[in-house]
This record gives structure tokens, C-alpha cells and sequence, in this order.
């Protein structure tokens, strides 16, 4: 193998599994090392820089940081992210002081973005703060998109979502409320500068089964937590069947118990290994008592008399090999009553409301077309973020393409070229506070992964707005920080130091390290001193030794950054240093006032 | 050294031998020696052998004297019986637990001043009894535990830290060793497990005395410039004569070699070594010629290593002294202690 050029920022980026896996690129081991030192402040910025929503996301993240994390493959469970990332909302100090604000003086760009969602709020977020004067268009009374109609307020309280959504609109943001975008092309008439589509996809899927339309009793899930969130809906019948098993299904009977039911089934087609839900929404919809019922497919509505009398199955079984299906048969056909069915079996993005002929293209599935990295359609000046890109993702999601639409939209507004952006940066800065001491809590703590407390069961289904999840208590969190393994804090080598000693590889505590001839990739990693089989971890492999010319090779995949390779290290060939990633955002891109000839001279 | 303990987490596929154990369960103590010291390397070595030798660490006798080589038996196999004895003693101290108990791995790890100074006379002794035991001495030219000075094998004209020439010829303990009557004498480098490892297991299969001279160079007093025993000096000068593959009993490898390429010899135990030649013109096998070829070229600067004298037919200490089969610990009370009946009967035989 050529030597790892550490220098490219993406070696080190992804070495820190959750930040690298976070869509958004937020630094995770940074947060969390500031809440064990109780700068629970600081700590909320930094998440906020990346993710803007910390107190939102620290509840309802989808956190694909978590499968990510290193811990989990060292140690069977992975840190508690997502809950810590609450903490940092929870015992903040006012942090008011610190929030981006938007100059008096404004640059004279116009920006629109469609739909007060967590992607325009995103792009509003980057692009006030430069002067931009940004409208957002929402058609119902309150901003929020899916985070206020899709997401129960169990779940994600109203207070949270409003003072988040609030430390942005105030920078003065025009919000239009109940204002909904009927006509692209008289929106674009209006002669914005630039245009953010960032709409969701607000069309649940729908279920055409014989007896669908002879009911009212048959509802879409995301209109009607809609409907639920802005009390329009305040009931349903004690017995309730979800079909499909997705988050969103989880939402719908967790709300259902709330709303008088007392015997919910999610019904799924298939079995648990193909369930679309998280793990850790299964769990808690079944702490609360729902029967999730699998290898049920739907086949018909029974309404007699106009009256829902509940629904017919197929009781299916699969031949399952290698974790795919590869067969199915009906074993019967059942019968399973109720009062109401929800319909939680996916949703997508719809656009009725922009016209064919204004230069936007559209596809074969009549989405439009949009480029995976400038968040561009074919029309200039117009952009797509969130959802309505292309279909239903997380608000993680959501927030880094309104990240990376704002680089665009200010590239473009500035008569830059929206494809040259500036490439990620990578700072790295020793750790060493002494012979044995480093500016991180370097010992491996073996506390088992803590539990987040929740209101009992009793309590919890009284009132709908009652948040089930209490967040770590000060004693749980201490624990939990210790944790998290530094992945940030790197292992970084230094060739001609290194005098072959062999004390780093034989104090590994998990044989990470290997002096061997170099060669290939495949054939290196069958010689490691521990089965280097992860290939989705790569491999560090150092520049030739001075006395052999053999090669340090570093297997990324267990190291538990405990920093003893470094300690037992006796020419500081290895060294600990902390990796600082930078994303560009829109402000960070040059203007042409950057680079005109005075400001040179200046 | 480090100050903390080192993590007590293990990868996740670790590799386990057939006991289901894996090579942290071998592991002892945090080391407490100067961060780069050859020792530490060693202790890694001895830690692979025996994991890769299925050996239960419970089964272990270790034992050293005195120096940082001697405290090296804290660092590995936690779970064995061990015992530090007085400065350059513990060869009496593995005699006699040796005769006591035929059934358990001897290892003693001493060092060149512990082995070839205070305790010179032991190591003869224990080499002329053939004492079925692995004597692995940590070799690093300088009594490290008490601020580098020369000990009894630097080389002549090497330069101490602070600039002093040693003038004094060295003890090579495997000249010394095989002229003394050895039947398994080796010697190995710190930097190169691949070579260490087999010797090691080999040492630990022989039936007798096997001694390795391990050049282990000291970080802080005798790994600079003009040093003889450092890292960058060794592996300059660093000359693999035989190498010995150690072939476990139930592995059916057994490659068809030229002749004078490679030789099979049979341990006790069923196991093999390969010996392969390196050198043209060594051979481990004949006591005289070997020592003349060390001689030769270790006046020239080369350090010659591998396993160099290799012979089973000298019957080792159980068969001489006709110890007990079945540890003393095993045997039933009357046998292990006849009564005053049979003492007296016994000293009847002297009046």
C-alpha cells in the first residue's frame, strides 16, 4: 500500500465514526469531553454550529451516529449520542448572548424559501447572519414542518421546538404564515435571488384496498398526527390497527394510546429483521403496550353498513436465506377487528404546485432533478433541500442539505460558481500535557451504556403533552461522557522517529498495531496482529522504517484511543493529537469583496 | 512505564487458542520499565508462546533474581505460581521447585548482570545438572536498575552514555554456555519476535536446560551512538545464522527440504524444530564446530543469532537425580513424610 496521507482531511474525519456518519458532520467527541467538564454552554454551541436544532435533535434525532460509534464494536453497546446531545440542551446556561445575529446593514439579496421547516430554517440560520434578507412561506399558523405536525409533543415538546425555531426567525427572518405557495413560477415572478424549496414530503401514501372509501374511519398517519398536533383531533376508538411498522407508525399508536384507544396492533408485513422503524422506537412503543403483529398483509377493509368492522389478512411465511427473502406463501387468511386503521406506509414529495414549463426539470418519477452536491435543479437560482429533494430522510438530513444549500444560494447570490466550493480543512493539535498526561480523560471506562429515565406508565398516558423521556439525571451523564472513546484524538505517527521497539504493538490493548513488510491491502490484512476483517475501517500504513524499511500499519477499526502506544512510545514517535475538522458554510465561502484588489492591499 | 493500567478491553475477534483463552488472558501487571525497553518486547514474546502453546497459565512456575529483567515475570502470566529470589539465586530456587514438581513449565528470566556477575556460578550449575527449565537472559550490556554501568557482557571498546570506553573483554554467555556443557543454547533479539517467538516455545518444549540470550537493548543507558548494544547497532550487525521453526505435535506439516537445507529434530513432547540454515557453514549440532564459527565471527562484529547448539542425548536433572514423577504436592501423606520409623532407619545406613 502508498502511505496514508494523513494530510487529506478526510483520513482523520473518519476515523471519528460518528461524526463521520452524522450527515450534518457534528463534533461529537468535542460536545461530549465539554459536558464532562460541565460546559454544558459550550457544549450546546458546537452542536448547534453543526446541527442547529440540538435540543430538538437531542430528542428525535434518527442518529445515525449510533450505529456508527466505535464503542458499540468494542463493547456491544455505543454511547448514548443522541441523549447526551439533550444534555448539552438541558443544563445550558443562557446561551442567548452567543446566537448568530443578522447585521442592520443587509447586502440588498433577496432569498424565498418554501416551507418553515427544518431545511429553510437552516438555510435562514447561515444566510442572516451574512446580511441576506431571508422570507420563509409556510402554509399552515405555526413554523415548525414536520417537527410540529409529524413529531407527537410526548415526544418533542412544544416549548423546545419553539425556542429553537424562534433563536432564528428573530434575527428577522420574515415568516409568512399561513401563506401557502400556489404558483412557483408568480413566486419566482417576485424577483428573488434565489429560491429554497424546502417543503417536505407532506403525501402519505395511501391503501387501495376493497372498503377503503365506505369509511371516515380510516385515516393517512401523517395528516392525522397532523390533525393531532393542531387539536383538531382529539379522540379515537379503543381499538386501533397500524399498518406498516416504520417511525412514523411508531408515532401513530404511541399517539393513539393517548387519544382513548387501549388495544393497538402495528401490523407488518414482514418479519422484525425487515422492519423500517429504529430499534429504539420499536422499544418504546412496546414499553407502552402496543402488539406489533408481523407477517400480516393487508388485503381488505370490512365496512358493513358504513360502519368500520375492522380488517382482513393474509397470513403470509417467507423463506428467508442470507437475510433476504426469497419466498412467500399465504398460510390463511385472518380476520383482526377494529375501530379506526391508521396508514403509516410511507410518504413522498409532491409538486402540483410547480409549473412544467419554467426550466424545472423533472424526472421519470416526476421528481425533480437535483444535484447531489449543490442542491441546484436545473433552473438557476433555484434550490431543493430537506425531504422535497429527494423523498423522506431525517431532520439530520434536512439540516446539511440546508447547510449546503446556503453555500449555493450565497455562491450564487455573489456571482460565484455554486460548484467551486471550498474543500473540508483538518487542524490537528497535540494533546501531550506531560510525561504521562494528556488533555483528555484517556483511560477506557467500562460503565455499561446508561438508561434514560422515563415517566411511568401510569403517568404518562394522562395528558398528551406529558414528554415521556426525562433526560439523564447529573449522575447518569457523568457516567455516560466517560464512555465515549476520543475517537477526535488521534493516533498520529511520525516515520523517522520510530526505532522499531515494538512497545507501542505489545501495550495495545487491542492488538490495533503491526511492524510488517508492506503489500497489498487484502494480503496486509490477513497479517495483522489482530483480523483486520472490518473493511470498512481502513488502514494506516506509515511511510518505510529507517532500520528496516518495513511499515507501521495501523488497523483503525477497535482502537479505544487510550493513548498507551504513545505513552510506552520512547522517541515520541507516536504522538496524540486532536483532528478539528471544518466544513465550509456560507460563511466561510470568499465574497468578492474577499478577494477584490483594495481588500488585497489592505 | 505508564501510570495507567492498560484497559481491560479486548477486540472483539480476538484470536483464542484451544483453551478459549486469548493472548490477554497470558498478560500480567502493567509494565513499570522506561517506555522502549527491549524487556517489554520480550515479555510479549514469552506472552505469544505460551498462549500459542495452549499452555494453562496455572501450569507456570516463573522466577527471576534481581534487575529490570528480573522484574519482568510481573508482567506476564498473572495466573502462574512465581517467586523473586535474592540477586543471581534463582537457579537454586528453580532447582529445587523443580524437583518438587516435574509437571509445571519452568521459565526463569534473568539478565546479564544477574546471570553473568552475581550469579555466574549458579548458571553453570544449573547448566551442568541440565535443569529442565527455559533461562531466558534479558542481555543489555549495562546495569540499568542502578544508572548504566557496564556490566559483564558489554563489548570491548563500546562507549557508555557519559563517554567511558569499556576495556574489558565480555562474557558471551552462548560461548560460554556451550562450551560449559549446554544442550539448547540460542540467542535472540528483542526486535525480532519472528525469530524470538519459536525459540522460545522450542526452549520450553527441551528436555533440559534451555538457555536464550536475548540482546535487549536498554532505551535510557545504552541505545545511543558508539553503543554496541543498541537498536540501530544490532540490527546493522544483526546476523540470523539457523532459524527455528517450532512445529506444535498436531500440526502435519512436513515439507520435503534439500539436504543441508533444512533438519527436522523431535522434541520429547512429539513436537518438531526446523532447523533452517541461514549461514552456509553452521552447525548447531556439532559442539566444537559451533563454538569456532562464534568465535570467528564474533570478532569480526557480527552478531550471530538463531538456534545455536541444539543436543537430547545429555540426560537432564529428574533422570540424574531420579526425582519423583508425581509432584510432591500430589503424593499421599505417607509417602511424603515415612514417619520417624523410616528416618531412623535411613540414618542407621551413615553410622
Amino acid at each position: 500500500m502508498e502511505p496514508t496521507d494523513t494530510k487529506n482531511p478526510d483520513y482523520f474525519h473518519k476515523v471519528v465514526d460518528c461524526q463521520w456518519a452524522c450527515p450534518a458532520h457534528t463534533d461529537v467527541p468535542q460536545y461530549i469531553r465539554m459536558i464532562a467538564q460541565g460546559r454544558f454552554g459550550d457544549a450546546y454551541m458546537v452542536n448547534r454550529e453543526s446541527n442547529v436544532f440540538p435540543g430538538i435533535l437531542g430528542r428525535v434525532c434518527d442518529r445515525p451516529c449510533e450505529p456508527a460509534c466505535r464503542r458499540g464494536r468494542v463493547d456491544d453497546k455505543p454511547v448514548a449520542i443522541c441523549r447526551l446531545k439533550r444534555v448539552a440542551a438541558d443544563f445550558r446556561e443562557d446561551i442567548s448572548h452567543r446566537l448568530p445575529t443578522a447585521p442592520e446593514e443587509k447586502n440588498g439579496k433577496r432569498v424565498a424559501c418554501i416551507g418553515a421547516g427544518c431545511a429553510s430554517l437552516t438555510v435562514a440560520n447561515d444566510l442572516m447572519p451574512l446580511g441576506y434578507e431571508v422570507t420563509i412561506f409556510e402554509r399552515f399558523d405555526k413554523a415548525g414542518g414536520l417537527m410540529r405536525t409529524n413529531i407527537p409533543s410526548f415526544r418533542l415538546p412544544e416549548n423546545v421546538l419553539d425556542e429553537e425555531m424562534n433563536a432564528i426567525v428573530d434575527m428577522g427572518v420574515d415568516l409568512r404564515l399561513n401563506h401557502e405557495v400556489t404558483s412557483m413560477k408568480a413566486l419566482l415572478d417576485e424577483g428573488y435571488d434565489a429560491v429554497f424549496v424546502g417543503t417536505g414530503a407532506p403525501r402519505g401514501k395511501e391503501l387501495n384496498l376493497p372498503g377503503r372509501h365506505d369509511t371516515d374511519r380510516i385515516h393517512i398517519g401523517i395528516d392525522w398526527l397532523e390533525s393531532v398536533a393542531f387539536k383538531h383531533v382529539d379522540q379515537i376508538g379503543e381499538r386501533v390497527l397500524i399498518i406498516g411498522v416504520g417511525n412514523t407508525a411508531m408515532d401513530c399508536c404511541r399517539t393513539s394510546l393517548r387519544l382513548g384507544a387501549n388495544d393497538v396492533k402495528v401490523m407488518a408485513r414482514k418479519p422484525r429483521d425487515f422492519f423500517k422503524a429504529s430499534e429504539w422506537e420499536l422499544e418504546d412503543a412496546e414499553e407502552e403496550n402496543v402488539e406489533i403483529v408481523i407477517n400480516h398483509f393487508p388485503k381488505a377493509f370490512v365496512v358493513e353498513d358504513g360502519q368500520l368492522k375492522g380488517m382482513t389478512f393474509d397470513l403470509m411465511e417467507y423463506d428467508i436465506e442470507d437475510g433476504r427473502i426469497v419466498d412467500s406463501h399465504v398460510v390463511k387468511e385472518v380476520f383482526v377487528p377494529c375501530d379506526d386503521v391508521v396508514l403509516a406506509i410511507g410518504q413522498e414529495n409532491a409538486f402540483p404546485w410547480i409549473e412544467r414549463d419554467i426550466g424545472i426539470e423533472f424526472n421519470d418519477w416526476d421528481m425533480p432533478e437535483v444535484d447531489r452536491t449543490t442542491f441546484q435543479c436545473s433552473r438557476p437560482g433555484v434550490f431543493f433541500g430537506g425531504d422535497s429533494a429527494w423523498g423522506p430522510e431525517n431532520i439530520i438530513w434536512a439540516v446539511a442539505h440546508g447547510h449546503e444549500a446556503a453555500v449555493s444560494i450565497h455562491r450564487h447570490c455573489m456571482g460565484e460558481d455554486i460548484n467551486e466550493r471550498l474543500p473540508r480543512g483538518m487542524n490537528l493539535q497535540s494533546t501531550k500535557m506531560g510525561l504521562h498526561e494528556w488533555s483528555f480523560s484517556n483511560a477506557f471506562d467500562g460503565s455499561e451504556r446508561r438508561l434514560v429515565p422515563q415517566v411511568g406508565l401510569q403517568e404518562r398516558f394522562k395528558n398528551i403533552d406529558i414528554e415521556v423521556e426525562l433526560g439523564f439525571t447529573m449522575e447518569q451523564f457523568t457516567v455516560e461522557v466517560e464512555r465515549c472513546l476520543n475517537c477526535d484524538i488521534q493516533t498520529v505517527f511520525a516515520a523517522p522517529k520510530c526505532i522499531e521497539c515494538d512497545a507501542c504493538i505489545d501495550v495495545c490493548p487491542t492488538h490495533c498495531l503491526t511492524i510488517t513488510h508492506n503489500g497489498e491491502e487484502a494480503d496486509l490484512r490477513t497479517r495483522l496482529s489482530a483480523p483486520a476483517e472490518n473493511l470498512e475501517q481502513q488502514l494506516f500504513v506509515s511511510e518505510p522504517l529507517i532500520h528496516t524499511g518495513r511499515v507501521m500499519v495501523k488497523d483503525e477499526d477497535q482502537c479505544v484511543h487510550c493513548g498507551l502506544c504513545a505513552e510506552r512510545c520512547p522517541t515520541a514517535a507516536w504522538d496524540m493529537q486532536k483532528s478539528l475538522v471544518h466544513v465550509p458554510k456560507a460563511e466561510d465561502q470568499p465574497t468578492p469583496a474577499d478577494v477584490s484588489p483594495e481588500r488585497k492591499a489592505g | 512505564m505508564s501510570f495507567m493500567r492498560k484497559p481491560d478491553v479486548v477486540h472483539s475477534r480476538a484470536p483464542k487458542n484451544d483453551l478459549g483463552l486469548t493472548r490477554r488472558d497470558y498478560e500480567g501487571g502493567m509494565s513499570t520499565l522506561c517506555a522502549g525497553c527491549g524487556h517489554d518486547a520480550i515479555t510479549a514474546a514469552i506472552i505469544e508462546s505460551f498462549w500459542s502453546l495452549n499452555v494453562e497459565p496455572h501450569r507456570v512456575v516463573k522466577m527471576s533474581g534481581i534487575g529490570c529483567s528480573s522484574k519482568t515475570p510481573a508482567y506476564f502470566l498473572s495466573d502462574a505460581h512465581g517467586i523473586n529470589s535474592v540477586h543471581g539465586r534463582m537457579p537454586s530456587i528453580a532447582a529445587g521447585a523443580n524437583a518438587a514438581n516435574r509437571d509445571l513449565h519452568y521459565i526463569g528470566v534473568s539478565g546479564d548482570g544477574d546471570s553473568l556477575s552475581i550469579g555466574y556460578g549458579q548458571l553453570a550449575h544449573a547448566l551442568r545438572r541440565n535443569l529442565n527449565m527455559l533461562y531466558i537472559i534479558e542481555n543489555n550490556g549495562v546495569y540499568g536498575l542502578t544508572k548504566g554501568q557496564f556490566s559483564a557482557s558489554a563489548d570491548l571498546g563500546t562507549k557508555a552514555k557519559k563517554g567511558d570506553i569499556n576495556e574489558q573483554p565480555p562474557i558471551d554467555p552462548v560461548i560460554a554456555c556451550i562450551a560449559m556443557g549446554g544442550t539448547f543454547v540460542a540467542r535472540g533479539f528483542s526486535g525480532d519476535k519472528a525469530q524470538l517467538v519459536p525459540l522460545i516455545q522450542a526452549g520450553l518444549k527441551h528436555k533440559g536446560f534451555a538457555l536464550i540470550d536475548v540482546l535487549s537493548p536498554c532505551v535510557t543507558f545504552n541505545d545511543h551512538e558508539d553503543s554496541t548494544k543498541s537498536y540501530a547497532h544490532t540490527r546493522q550487525f544483526y546476523h540470523p545464522a539457523i532459524h527455528a521453526d517450532f512445529i506444535a505435535p498436531a500440526e502435519p506439516i512436513r515439507a520435503a527440504y534439500e539436504k543441508g537445507e533444512a533438519m527436522e529434530v523431535e522434541l520429547f513432547d512429539g513436537s518438531f524444530i526446523r532447523l533452517r540454515k541461514v549461514r552456509e557453514g553452521y552447525d548447531p549440532t556439532d559442539r566444537s564446530k559451533a563454538l569456532t564459527y562464534l568465535n570467528e565471527y564474533m570478532a569480526k562484529g557480527e552478531i550471530i543469532t538463531g538456534l545455536m547448539y541444539w543436543e537430547k542425548s545429555t540426560p537432564d536433572l529428574h533422570s540424574i537425580a531420579r526425582t519423583s514423577e508425581t509432584p510432591l504436592s500430589k503424593l499421599d501423606y505417607g509417602r511424603l513424610s515415612p514417619g520417624a520409623g523410616k528416618l531412623a532407619k535411613i540414618q542407621e545406613r551413615y553410622r
